[in-house]
């Protein structure tokens, strides 16, 4: 059997490349898995755009199971395109879109060659990393719908949630600041040094002629200084600025990192111009260049994030843009955070409830399993309540609002404190924590140096204390630690595990407890497992019990008819004739069925003679009165998930949070403690659990996926959001971990270890090159062209040593 | 040898060009998107053939 089956040759679609199951739709002699794929490759020949396919074979998206009818209707409401539009006049309207599905050189093409597809789009222009889709269109000849309905079409859907409507650019103007300062920096630093080149070589100044030249290389150099300190070094000067100020109005206490950097490169241009305009020697202008040149690529690398991941999503990138609202017995689409209390909306099959709301007509099988990790459908008849984030199954529901979306029962989560405040990150925290010490430390040694000076030698008295505060600038040491998390950043990206930012490396250091969501987590997400057990007669169904099974499950709409159907796997499957078929809510299915009386469901429901371990899952078979066996449902926990369960029970205290019912439990208590297991948790009380254990003392590690989790991911002091893709919804967390490196969890851990060692290792490196530093300050040795070696060296040989030692650990730990 | 104070006005003079070129380039968003442009420059112009495509609907 199977051989037969490997021989015949396997028919890719040549749209998507998925496998096609017959050649029934063909086309040119090319063949397609679906209609859907069909259309697609219509659509582009007819605009000549077939140099899709050149580009990469089989470059589509697959159109399988994919149905838009109604599902835009929404966006012919000009009130609600308003607040997608980034901007808008009757000629031209432009807009952003965020396209998931882009993911290839072929998409880039297609989706920049829209204009041609459809008309009256002007431009369209597509940034891949971001996956951002920045479309112009002229809004009389194309309607809004019509764009995204056809983006829809050719499959790249474009995402639309009630988050589109919030536009931020603030990040970009942000980098581009830093950006432009760097390269002006950089351009002073390269012309300061080229001028002051005469100097490194020792000018001759006793010749007449040289010294004029000299007086202009230092004028120049004055100039060219201007823009590093008045410009580059702003952020620093201001932020010592405003630290200060806080500390003598008392509102902290905490010495800002800015206040010695700010002290070094005041008196580094201070002493500069004094040399220049008194002593018409040189200054340290390359030094002063230098330093801030490397503070801002420092400060550059630390901003690093993956700027096509979302760390911030909260409920509404999970909630639609708009419903459909009854008021006043006018039908109309409406934005759902403007959703009044008496509204009546509708939800049709697969949609989301967005507030709660009271039933008024029709009866709702809901899956709530995204926001409480439950699996089993929840069924509400006609005047009951039913809450908000679940998704209707089945029929059109007619609903009565009861509360606006924000303070629904599902959103009252993201009232909750945790959401309301930053997460403290320590990266700035140890920094300050540190540059007390270091600032007290540094003015001490100045002012004993000056001292002595103004006894023995009064006039080395200046030149020291300025030499003093000059190099023992901490540049080095707020260099070791962006550029080694940045490092490590990387690296972790590149095993698939993505950091929000350097903090959260630091955060995963003090871990000593980790808390595991069930659904999605420990399990793999929608890998329910349906496995047949016979009686003892048969352990196997015979083919015709299975077309007979099949026919019954394709009658029904239950999720678990479903998940018995998709199991059974007949090549060419065609229903039987059916006679008679009934659904018993709750109970069963039972059906006459080519003259065979067929019953599938609960004990009970179906006479059963097995006694033992029986739950939900199991759903028993009876055929023309005969018992025959049972088909139970399990779900399939990650390959791997005992022995990291296992490993990480040495060094961390564990524990286990689910939405779901307890039976799994004793499966699980085999590698987790009985009483740290905890069943029917509702969001809420995941986030209580955590913020109690904080209050214990415990930095706890919290990992998730679904919107259930979305609290304690966010009170937790790390939370790391498991994903099967990483570019689909994860609620908002410091952390999103690719499902298929769960196992490398515990690696990760003990890496982040690594890298704080060595980040104090470069500290300590630092610091030698400070004592060696200010060891030729206190003495007043250090020369102009001592400090602008000595000063870039320094800040290079920490960067190098850091970056380089963490790859070596990397390499070590194969990571 | 007063050349070479005129030497380095001008060279500097030369270096401020390219750091307008800079500025007007960050300002202008080209550093936002550093991967695209990457992909977008492998592909081949617009084919000729569908020109008259575009005109006969512009007729209908």
């Amino acid at each position: 059997m199977n051989a037969l089956v490997e021989v015949e040759e396997k028919l890719v679609c040549y749209h998507c490349g998925d496998e096609c199951p017959d050649d029934s739709i063909t086309l040119e002699e090319k063949h397609f898995c679906c209609h859907g794929c069909q259309t697609v490759f219509e659509i582009l020949q007819d605009n000549n755009l077939c140099t899709y396919y050149d580009l990469n074979d089989n470059a589509g998206v697959s159109l399988k199971a994919k149905n838009f009818e109604g599902k835009y209707h929404y966006l012919d409401e000009n009130n609600i395109v308003l607040q997608l539009l980034d901007y808008q006049s009757d000629k031209l309207c432009k807009v952003t879109f965020y396209v998931p599905a882009a993911h290839c050189s072929s998409c880039v093409w297609l989706l920049e060659n829209f204009n041609k597809i459809k008309k009256g789009v002007v431009t369209s222009r597509l940034n891949f990393l971001k996956k951002e889709l920045s479309l112009s269109y002229n809004p009389e000849e194309v309607s809004f719908r019509e764009i995204v309905e056809l983006l829809a079409t050719l499959g790249y859907e474009p995402l639309l949630n009630l988050d589109s409507t919030e536009k931020n650019n603030s990040k970009n103007t942000l980098q581009r600041s830093l950006i432009l300062k760097i390269g002006v920096v950089g351009f002073c630093m390269g012309n300061i040094m080229m001028m002051s080149f005469p100097e490194y070589f020792h000018l001759d100044l006793k010749n007449s002629i040289d010294s004029t030249y000299q007086k202009f290389f230092l004028y120049f150099n004055f100039l060219l200084s201007l823009p590093v300190f008045f410009y580059g070094a702003s952020d620093y000067l201001n932020g010592a600025y405003i630290s200060i100020r806080e500390n003598i109005n008392k509102t902290t206490n905490i010495f800002s990192v800015d206040i010695p950097i700010a002290v070094a490169i005041i008196t580094l241009y201070g002493r500069s111009i004094f040399e220049t305009f008194v002593n018409h020697t040189a200054g340290y202008y390359d030094s002063l260049a230098g330093l801030v040149f490397f503070l801002l690529v420092g400060k550059w690398m630390q901003q690093i994030t993956y700027n096509y991941l979302s760390f911030e999503r909260n409920y509404k990138s999970y909630f639609p843009l708009a419903v459909k609202v009854i008021r006043e017995n006018v039908e109309m689409f409406l934005n759902v955070m403007e959703l009044k209390k008496g509204d009546t909306i509708i939800i049709h099959h697969q949609e989301l409830i967005p507030t709660d709301a009271i039933i008024s007509k029709g009866k709702a099988t809901i899956d709530y399993s995204f926001v409480t990790g439950e699996s089993d459908p929840v069924n509400k008849a006609t005047g009951e309540i039913i809450y908000a984030g679940g998704r209707q199954k089945g029929e059109r529901l007619e609903l009565i609002v009861q509360k606006p979306v924000s303070q629904s029962y599902l959103t009252q989560l993201w009232n909750n404190e945790a959401f309301l405040k930053e997460k403290v990150m320590p990266t700035t925290e140890l920094a300050n924590l540190f540059s007390k010490y270091f600032t007290v430390i540094t003015f001490l040694i100045a002012a004993s140096a000056g001292i002595y000076w103004s006894f023995f030698e009064p006039g080395l008295f200046w030149n020291s204390i300025t030499a003093v505060l000059m190099v023992a600038c901490p540049c080095a040491l707020t260099l070791s630690m962006p550029f080694t998390m940045s490092t490590t950043m990387a690296i972790f990206g590149r095993n698939k595990f993505y950091v929000k930012n350097q903090g959260v490396i630091q955060l995963l250091n003090e871990v000593n407890e980790i808390v595991f969501d069930k659904t999605g987590t420990l399990t793999e997400s929608n890998s329910e497992k349906v496995s047949f057990e016979g009686n003892i007669q048969s352990s196997t169904l015979s083919e015709y019990e299975q077309k007979l099974l099949k026919t019954l499950c394709l009658q029904s709409a239950h999720p678990l008819s479903k998940m018995i159907e998709q199991s059974i796997n007949i090549p060419n499957f065609q229903s039987l004739p059916i006679d008679y078929f009934q659904e018993f809510q709750g109970e069963g299915i039972e059906a006459s069925i080519a003259g065979n009386l067929v019953k599938l469901g609960k004990e009970g429901f179906v006479k059963t003679s097995h006694k033992q371990n029986i739950s939900h899952t199991h759903s028993f078979i009876e055929i023309n009165g005969i018992e025959i066996g049972y088909f139970v449902v399990e779900t399939t926990y990650r390959k791997d998930w005992q022995s990291i369960l296992s490993n990480l029970n040495k060094s961390f205290k564990l524990f286990l949070l689910s939405g779901d019912n307890d039976a799994d439990k004793s499966k699980l208590s085999q590698f987790l403690k009985q009483n740290s297991l905890f069943f029917k948790q509702k969001p809420q009380d995941k986030l209580e659990f955590i913020s109690q254990q904080q209050k214990l003392g415990n930095h706890v590690l919290m990992i998730g996926d679904g919107l259930n989790d979305a609290g304690a991911l966010r009170q937790s002091d790390v939370g790391i959001a498991i994903s099967e893709d990483i570019k689909i919804f994860s609620p908002a967390c410091d952390a999103i971990l690719d499902a298929s490196k769960f196992g490398q969890l515990a690696d990760f851990l003990k890496f982040s270890k690594i890298s704080l060692n060595i980040v104090k290792a470069s500290f300590v490196l630092s610091l030698v090159y400070n004592f060696i530093g200010i060891g030729w300050a206190v003495s007043g040795a250090l020369s102009p062209v001592l400090a602008a070696i000595f000063m870039p060296l320094s800040s290079m040989s920490v960067v190098l040593f850091a970056v380089g030692l963490t790859h070596l650990f990397a390499y070590f730990k194969k990571l | 040898m007063t050349v070479i104070i005129f030497l380095a006005i001008a060279a500097l003079a030369v270096a401020i060009g390219f750091l307008g070129a800079f500025i007007w380039a960050t300002k202008d968003g080209q550093y936002d998107d550093t991967y695209t442009p990457s992909v977008r420059m492998l592909f081949d112009s617009v084919e000729k053939k569908s020109e008259p495509k575009i005109e006969a609907e512009k007729g209908v």
